[in-house]
């Protein structure tokens, strides 16, 4: 059974740093998942984990997060062991997963952190929801505001942590691209202000890129059967980038190349039909 | 766009700066649902009141006309005065008084122990594992026993006062609250749990956030069933060892040829029975709105 760790150490919001150390996930031993992933994340560092479905993004950030164990090799955080839950980290979940009956205010009151003063957990809700754009529908039910709205206020919740690490599974997967542009932005001031460590799962080569100081990309070696670190990509230049430079440019092209996609945007090894298939399908 | 509608013309012209269609298509298509800005027949709440007092009324005239006309014999059929009259004898002896509420005590008294240790009961076992294995055999085959085989050994151990009828119900009642709840525990949202856990959640207060309002609204259908099984076990043990309450009227109405007393006995259970579930239904709908 998980224990209830949240008492024993609370979160500070000062930024720490995580380490796997030849870490490996196998949920079933013949086909392992994840194997021999090494890296280290600096206190501060926003860190982007992109990689094809499937391959093992979430698996390795529930982890981080104490919500999943490694079946071989380490992962600590700020040098110590992760913990069941580790109350040091906050995580926006790749769903919403908001509770129904709560309002959203409540729902991103859940995220602050116990022991905190009812006046200073309501004023940092409002904050924040403020920050996300939703405080107008603070008072509403998940059920009654929109996919995005509800991955925001998800957003919000891991947030109101302030945590060491904050852990985001394509937090901004269900935006429209407008929306997306500005919740990239509003999580580098947010970044800027309190500066907590980033890991931050995506299928967006173009916000990899403009938020991340490294990329990582997780897949499959040749003839491997399980992901690894293929690839650590140190993004030049501050933030915020320019979203049209030519720089940028050659390494999107590279690392769509090693998510398999040449540079006319086709996918490699994917038969490409021409013919339509007859009546019997 | 523009639109050109002529509203007595069967046909439509459509203009755009893209082209222009004409389609012919009855008034109704175009026009905004009827019903709009009205709310629905069946959404009335006199409707609803009127339409579900139509089938008893009748019923009640059927039955006058069928004990009055002579086609069935009074003494199978008693006709609603004969049994109004019975209910005005029984309450000026001061005795409907006394057996509408000493059921309707033990009723609730058997329905607020049982459900509570049904809750209880149900909860532990929904949320334990260790508790699962250790006690859903046992429990899953006291409730396979049949609510009669109790009676004689309550009645024996507690002898034919209060606490072996009290006890009976609680059985009926702990039932399906139990069962309920512990099922409906189990299958709360593992997403919505772990989010919990993750949040610094657990023990009781992962509990109360997330596992409870989860199962509310399948709680207080547990609580409805349980009070049906509630009425019903009640007649059961006042039928065999009481001497009083409706199903002791029952009874001893039965072995009088008392069919007046009988009727009266069956309606003041059926209303009996719908008034403390329209009460539940209403701490139903104030739980779903809360809750859900
Ligand atoms: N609880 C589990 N039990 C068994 N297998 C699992 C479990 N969780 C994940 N997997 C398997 O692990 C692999 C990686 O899953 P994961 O969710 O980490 O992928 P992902 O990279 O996040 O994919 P996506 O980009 O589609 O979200 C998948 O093949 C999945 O089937
Ligand atoms: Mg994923």
């Amino acid at each position: 059974m998980p224990t209830d760790s949240a008492t024993s150490t609370t979160p500070t919001g000062v930024a720490v740093s995580v380490e796997f150390g030849r870490l490996g996930r196998a949920f079933d031993p013949s086909k392992p998942v994840l194997a021999d992933v090494d890296l280290r994340v600096e206190p501060g560092e926003i860190v982007a984990i992109i990689g094809a479905s499937g391959c093992g993004k979430s698996t390795l950030l529930r982890i981080a997060g104490g919500l999943d164990t490694q079946t071989s090799g380490s992962v600590s955080i700020d040098g110590t062991p992760v913990a069941t839950y580790d109350p040091r980290t906050a995580v926006g979940f790749q769903e919403p997963r908001l509770l129904p009956w709560r309002s959203i205010a409540d729902n991103v009151a859940l995220g602050v952190p116990r022991g905190t003063p009812k006046a200073t957990a309501r004023a940092g809700v409002d904050r924040l929801l403020e920050l996300v754009g939703l405080a107008d529908a603070a008072g509403q039910r998940p059920r009654e505001v929109s996919g995005g709205m509800a991955q925001r206020a998800s957003l919000a919740r891991a947030l109101a942590r302030s945590p060491g690490v904050l852990l985001l599974d394509e937090p901004f997967g269900a935006l429209d691209a407008l929306t997306r542009l500005k919740m990239q932005d509003l999580l580098l001031d947010i970044h800027a202000a309190e500066p907590t460590t980033v890991l931050l799962v995506t299928h967006d080569v173009d916000e990899a890129l403009q938020l991340a100081d490294r990329i990582v990309l997780l897949g499959r070696a040749d003839g491997d059967a399980a992901a690894t670190v293929l690839e650590t990509v140190t993004v030049p230049g501050r933030r915020p980038r320019d979203r049209g430079s030519a720089e940028l440019a050659e390494l999107r092209a590279s690392l769509l190349s090693g998510l398999g996609i040449d540079r006319h945007g086709h996918a490699r090894g994917i038969a490409s039909s021409t013919t339509i298939p007859a009546f019997p399908y | 766009m523009t639109y050109l509608t002529d509203p007595d013309a069967q046909t439509q012209v459509v203009v755009s700066d893209v082209g222009y269609s004409v389609s012919t298509r009855s008034q109704n298509d175009t026009g905004a649902p009827r019903t709009k800005g009205r709310t629905r027949l069946t959404n009335r709440r006199w409707f609803v009141i009127v339409g579900g007092a139509i089938l008893p009324v009748l019923i009640l005239a059927a039955w006058q006309v069928a004990s009055t006309s002579g086609l069935v014999p009074i003494s199978q059929l008693p006709s609603p005065e004969m049994v109004w009259l019975a209910a005005v004898d029984l309450a000026q002896r001061g005795l409907l008084g006394l057996y509408v509420a000493i059921s309707t005590q033990r009723v609730l008294l058997g329905f607020a122990i049982g459900g509570a240790l049904g809750l209880l009961v149900g909860a532990v076992v929904g949320l334990s594992r260790l508790a699962d294995i250790l006690l859903a055999p046992t429990l899953g085959a006291i409730r396979a026993v049949p609510s009669l085989a109790w009676i004689p050994l309550l009645i024996l151990w507690f002898k034919i006062g209060e606490e072996s009828k009290i006890i009976l119900i609680s059985i009926g009642a702990f039932f399906p609250v139990y069962t309920i709840v512990a099922s409906s525990l189990r299958h709360v949202d593992r997403h919505l749990i772990e989010a919990g856990r993750a949040f610094g959640l657990g023990g009781v207060r992962l509990f109360t956030s997330v596992q409870l309002p989860a199962v509310v609204p399948s709680v207080i259908s547990g609580l409805r069933l349980a009070l049906a099984q509630s009425w019903l076990f009640l007649v059961a043990a006042e039928l065999i060892a009481s001497s009083m309450g409706l199903g002791f009227l029952l009874n001893d109405s039965g072995q009088n040829g008392r069919i007046d007393r009988i009727f009266l006995a069956i309606i003041l259970l059926a209303l009996l029975g719908k008034l403390t579930d329209a009460l539940v239904g209403l701490f139903e709908k104030w739980a779903v709105r809360k809750w859900a």
